[in-house]
């Protein structure tokens, strides 16, 4: 069963990410990456993180996404024109990627020569569920969370934030030039 | 396999009894509504159908059932369609973690069932503010498909809005999280048992005064009502978003707002003014004798409280004009968003000097 809902949501998330690239119009681009966050969500649901899966759709999907429909209707983007001068280099990151994965996937398959990759996906799935029903107890992962962010990883929490921070300035300064350099002259 | 039956018989009857009740309570708002506004401007209010003018909400509702079904010429047909849907499913689907009444746990034919929330989970409050962020793409699809200027600009000023303002209710919301220490709604409603001095509006260390107010202010206006109507300004931009849209698709949208009206006041009821709890200790009809209907008084403590809201949301619409956009936006980011973070600091630093009960 786990199984199942696991191929389902792996499934639905790799053709809406397909469809994220090759749809023409940017509207139905934006709505299968919707989907997809929403797939993304129930994978943590499934791996008991209700806390992240919360995040994921507040964060991404109402936020972020709503976001770029807002910039793709503004801009009025034609259809045709946003792939052509990409390609070339798109191809040669996709080609490399692509080596990379199958090397990948070549090694794996020597290190643990009996094991099938379809069996391999099944085995770590039960695993992963188990490892996060350790982690999470009763009480919920949000306290989790909060804990552990503020104690084991509070260094990378603490520079994470300053580099939004630096971030949200960048933009203010790019945004507000004028207003700067009236007061300079 | 006979009790997973039972358990999802049983479900499937919560969820009809609550949107049924959802419903009723929005056909009796569009009555509620122009009544009380129109006793508020010295009006009778609709008088004609039925006595008294009751029946007015079938009226409408069949009137709405069986207009033509118009879709524009070069709109977008799929998403012309699917933007009502998209607004109307996430304003219901909220209420499934709301509690309507005490935590009670009755068992049923050997199965434990919860009769007044449909579902308790741990991260309630996160669940319905998913949700509701997840409305802004009808409004902003439906101005987008209908090809017109008008639904555009309407579409484009409620993702602002809405994302501008759901950012506030977040913020107001964690100071009561920081209290409470939990994000079930139904332990937060527990935690402001016994008395209306431990609502968390009132509560010790500090009280939630300003997040209640910062929580209104910003639930109207992420509901798009007056005076936060912008998106659907009649004198600017005709009815906004919904300028294309009739009949049933129509009505989506109609229903769409007023669920959410109800579900905002729902939240505002259970995190700041205690829920189902009584402004007093204990209850009543417990102490006349009947502790097995107890229940009936935390229900009838949660409707009133919520009416409350939901009058005020009429009120506000009697009363104030619509503001500039300019202003909406500056009012947003200078002003709630400031008050917002304060009560976040100052709340933290009480509930750290001051635990309450953990």
């Amino acid at each position: 069963m786990a199984t199942l809902v696991f191929f389902y949501f792996a499934g639905v998330i790799v053709l809406t990410s397909l469809l994220v690239v090759v749809l023409r119009n940017p509207i139905y681009s934006a709505l299968s990456l919707l989907i997809m966050f929403f797939h993304v969500a129930g994978l943590y649901v499934t791996l008991r993180a209700e806390f992240l899966a919360a995040v994921q759709i507040i964060v991404y999907a109402g936020a972020i996404l709503v976001l770029y429909l807002f910039v793709v209707m503004l801009l009025n983007i034609k259809r045709e024109e946003r792939y052509h001068p990409q390609f070339p280099f798109g191809a040669f990151l996709g080609l490399t990627i692509l080596t990379e994965v199958l090397l990948l996937a070549y090694h794996r398959r020597v290190v643990n020569e009996p094991a099938s990759p379809l069996s391999h996906t099944a085995r770590t799935l039960p695993n992963g569920q188990a490892v996060a029903t350790d982690v999470a107890p009763a009480a919920g992962n949000t306290e989790m969370i909060g804990e552990v962010l503020y104690s084991t990883y509070l260094f990378p929490f603490e520079v994470a934030s300053l580099i939004l921070l630096v971030a949200m300035i960048g933009a203010i300064i790019l945004a507000k030039r004028d207003l700067f350099e009236q007061r300079e002259g | 396999m006979v009790e997973v039956g039972i358990k999802i018989g049983l479900s499937i009857t919560q969820i009809a009894v609550v949107m049924g009740v959802v419903l009723l309570t929005v056909m009796f708002l569009t009555l509620a509504e122009r009544k009380v506004i129109g006793w508020m401007q010295d009006r009778m209010g609709p008088m004609e159908v039925g006595p008294y003018g009751i029946l007015q909400p079938i009226a409408d509702g069949l009137k709405l059932f069986f207009k033509e079904d118009i879709v524009p010429a070069g709109a977008n047909k799929f998403l012309f369609s699917l933007a009502p849907i998209l607004a109307l499913v996430p304003a219901l689907i909220g209420f499934a973690v709301i509690p309507f009444g005490p935590n009670l746990t009755v068992e049923i034919f050997g199965v434990q069932f919860q009769p007044f929330v449909i579902s308790d989970i741990n991260i309630g409050i996160l669940y319905i503010l998913a949700f509701t962020s997840i409305g802004a793409y009808g409004i902003i699809l439906g101005g987008w498909a209908s090809n017109s200027k008008y639904s555009l600009l309407g579409g484009l000023r409620a993702a602002a809005q809405v994302i501008s303002y759901e950012l506030n209710v977040g913020l107001a919301i964690v100071g009561v999280l920081l209290l409470a220490g939990s994000l079930s709604l139904v332990k937060i409603t527990e935690a402001q048992a016994g008395g209306f001095w431990h609502w968390y509006i009132f509560a010790f260390p500090f009280p939630q005064l300003f997040a209640f107010v910062v929580y209104v202010i910003s639930a109207v206006a992420e509901t798009n009502r007056l005076p936060f109507d912008l998106p659907e300004a009649e004198s600017e931009l005709v009815a906004g978003f919904f300028t294309e849209y009739s009949g049933m698709r129509f009505a989506f949208f109609f229903l769409a707002e007023y669920a959410n009206m109800i579900l905002v006041s729902c939240i505002a009821a259970t995190l700041f003014l205690g829920g189902w709890n009584a402004p007093y200790p204990g209850t009543v009809i417990e102490r006349l004798g009947f502790p097995d209907f107890a229940w009936f008084e935390g229900v009838v403590w949660f409707t009133v409280k919520v009416y409350f809201f939901l009058f005020l949301f009429f009120w506000l619409r009697a009363t104030l004009p619509r503001l500039r956009y300019d202003q909406l936006m500056r009012f947003g980011w200078k002003v709630m968003l400031p008050i917002a973070l304060g009560n976040i600091l100052i709340t933290a630093i009480a509930a750290y000097l001051f635990p309450v009960g953990k």
